[in-house]
């Protein structure tokens, strides 16, 4: 028995040491509550409503979300708009759609079943609009970042005069917190820049953390079942490995060696 | 393989195992002898089976919904992750499952090499199971390839430029293997399809390594020859099972943590960005399995010596069993052995570390003298070991571990409980 838990914390070292090797990696990035971390982690419904309406009012206008659609709004373990309430979302994005029986296309009204409508036509018209520079789809963008949501939040919010010696180009911006301190993208937020329906002071840090955490249900949209699940499957296998330990216990006291 | 005869009881089952003996077979496989005194690091063989099993099936069915094309392989591994029933936890499964797989691949190996199980006369058995690792790193580098995520893309393209190292042909080859004049779909189809492929052989290579086995039996942590049947050994069925059973669930555990919580943890955050031939990621590392070979690789300055030592860094085990002159197998009976063997171990870390870090300055010179012992280990160390060596005394069977009045009793007594 020694023995095994020996290995057994030999295989714990090891995911510890994973983890610690990604942290290793960090900066110093800002730190705030997220409520899907933890064994139970769960989203905020009303910072990802919040977090949608950033989105759509800020960032929409240069990153598309190409692997959401509308009907995802409405689906258990997101933002959980209502059902009217998505459709009208959808149905105030015009769709281009068709071709239509005489070959033409043509556009109509979202409905929940469409993809986001993407801000440009193609890559190539979205690097002309911006100065070179694609704005990346944000769909998993947190779980394309290091850092994750809080670098994302991090970054939002990390906009400052460059230090002195540091010179940029046009269209060029100083970010404490991006890759080589040099970013395309233009500070976005300021504070009031949204008006939120619930009454919720729209500070920058406030946005910041709302449009990440909608970022974080866009990349993981089934993150509650997958906690909630997780839970379940982990006690289940607890209780297991105990009876079965008693049974191995029991078997083994048939002969003299321990077990 | 059985050396008492079976005789099932029922007429329609003699009648079938005449024709086809298959009960016999499952006998033989209950009946096995297993040595009593078997620890928890034996329990990884039934592990790694339940692995090769998970893999194959979570496989099967993320096959059913992922599209095999360039254009449309990221798109197609979102649409599992979102819109598949439960297609989220077949994924994670099966990506986190690569990495537990390696994870009781390498305490498996080291067992191997802590209580010499490699040794006469399980050679066999040693080079089948070499075989099966070499094919694991295939099968786990092309499997990273089909997201065809950043990572997958240009892992892709700096694995399979190793070949160009290769004098004369090397350019053709690259070439040939790409199915074009760069990693693109020819080589994303022919990627999914070994992958598909690899693990079926794995698998039957995984029934001979068993047979292989059950030939001379398992060995020990005493390391000694046993009778078989005697008082040393139990019936596979119940006590083995039921012991392997336990040591999977608490692996289960474990895997299932990841799974559940920390999904992404152990793959890259650019292999969440679509793959773009035009932008290089800033370091291009491999998964952590890896790790320790690709610091062998970049040790080395030249590029056809670098492959040749990363190859032979694996090939070189498959000698081991005539590398290492020792006539005692297990560690515990050899005291040098063991603690260059630990030192063998944390050598193998730090590689691991290295090779994650960029190849330049003070991680380098740590790579290049961890490299150097490696081979410095196996191809010295070893051989002169078996030679100059004091052993200790073996025990003549796992129930009396020493003749009466040895210096060692004690010892030997206490590793036998502690197992």
């Amino acid at each position: 028995m020694k023995n095994f838990f020996k290995i057994f914390s030999f295989i714990i070292l090891f995911s510890g040491l994973s983890l610690s090797t990604q942290a290793a990696e960090k900066v110093e990035y800002l730190k705030t509550d997220w409520s899907f971390k933890g064994l139970f982690g769960k989203f905020d419904r009303a910072a990802l409503q919040r977090g949608y309406q950033v989105y759509t009012e800020v960032c929409s206008s240069c990153h598309s979300m190409k692997y959401l659609s509308y009907r995802n709004l409405a689906e258990k373990g997101g933002p959980e708009f209502s059902i009217e309430q998505a459709k009208a979302i959808a149905a105030s994005f015009e769709v281009k759609d068709g071709p239509n029986s005489d070959g033409d296309m043509f556009t109509r009204p979202g409905r929940l079943s469409d993809k986001f409508v993407m801000p440009y036509d193609n890559v190539q018209a979205a690097q002309a609009a911006n100065g070179g520079a694609y704005p990346p789809d944000m769909s998993v963008l947190v779980k394309a970042r290091g850092g994750g949501v809080d670098y994302i939040y991090s970054l939002l919010q990390g906009y400052e005069d460059p230090p002195a010696g540091v010179t940029l180009d046009d269209g060029v911006y100083y970010n404490k917190y991006m890759y080589g301190n040099k970013i395309k993208m233009a500070n976005q937020l300021s504070d009031g820049l949204v008006e939120y329906s619930d009454g919720t002071t729209a500070s920058v840090e406030q946005m910041s953390k709302d449009v990440t955490t909608f970022l974080m249900w866009s990349a993981e949209p089934h993150l509650e079942s997958r906690h909630q699940m997780g839970f379940k499957a982990i006690l289940y296998l607890i209780i297991l490995t105990i009876l079965v330990y008693f049974s191995m216990k029991r078997i083994w006291s048939r002969i003299e060696t321990e077990v | 393989m059985s050396d008492h005869e079976y005789t099932p009881k029922s007429k329609f089952g003699k009648w079938f195992n005449d024709r086809l003996p298959l009960l016999t077979l499952a006998n033989h496989l209950t009946d096995y002898p297993t040595p009593k005194n078997l620890n928890y690091w034996w329990t990884f063989g039934g592990i790694l089976t339940f692995c090769l099993i998970t893999q194959i099936v979570t496989g099967l069915v993320l096959a059913m919904h992922y599209i095999a094309h360039a254009d449309m392989a990221f798109d197609s591994v979102e649409h599992i992750m979102r819109d598949v029933n439960y297609g989220w936890l077949i994924r994670y499964i099966h990506a986190n499952g690569a990495s537990m797989f390696f994870l009781a691949v390498y305490i498996h190996i080291f067992r191997s090499l802590f209580y010499g199980s490699y040794k006469a006369p399980r050679e066999i058995i040693w080079i089948i199971g070499i075989i099966i690792y070499l094919l694991m790193m295939a099968a786990a580098f092309l499997g990273y390839v089909l997201p065809w995520g950043q990572m997958s893309f240009w892992g892709a393209t700096v694995i399979t430029n190793l070949f160009s190292a290769i004098p004369l042909v090397g350019e053709g080859i690259v070439t040939w293997l790409w199915g074009g004049y760069s990693v693109d779909n020819p080589t994303l189809t022919r990627f999914f399809t070994l992958h598909y492929l690899i693990p079926f052989l794995i698998l039957g290579l995984v029934v001979l390594h068993i047979w292989a086995l059950h030939v001379p039996g398992n060995n020990n942590p005493v390391g000694i020859d046993i009778k078989k049947p005697s008082k040393d050994t139990v019936p596979f069925h119940p006590y083995i099972v039921i012991k392997d059973g336990f040591a999977l669930l608490m692996f289960m555990i474990v895997f299932a943590f990841f799974v559940f919580y920390t999904p992404n943890i152990l793959g890259h955050a650019d292999n969440y960005i679509e793959a773009n031939p035009l932008v290089t990621p800033a370091h291009i590392v491999p998964e952590w399995y890896l790790l320790p070979f690709y610091a062998i690789l970049r040790s080395v300055p030249d590029k056809l010596l670098g492959v040749v030592a990363m190859l032979s860094a694996i090939l070189i085990l498959a000698a081991l069993p005539w590398l290492d002159t020792s006539k005692i197998r297990s560690a515990v009976f050899r005291p040098l052995y063991r603690q260059f063997y630990w030192i063998l171990v944390a050598d193998v870390l730090i590689l691991g570390y290295v090779g994650a870090m960029p190849a330049e300055g003070l991680y380098l010179l740590v790579a290049r003298v961890a490299t150097a012992y490696y081979f410095l280990h196996f191809l010295v160390i070893l051989p002169v070991l078996g030679w100059k060596e004091k052993t200790l005394p073996i025990p003549l069977s796992i129930t009396e571990p020493i003749l009466g009045g040895s210096p060692n009793l004690a010892t030997a007594k206490n590793k036998e409980s502690s197992n």
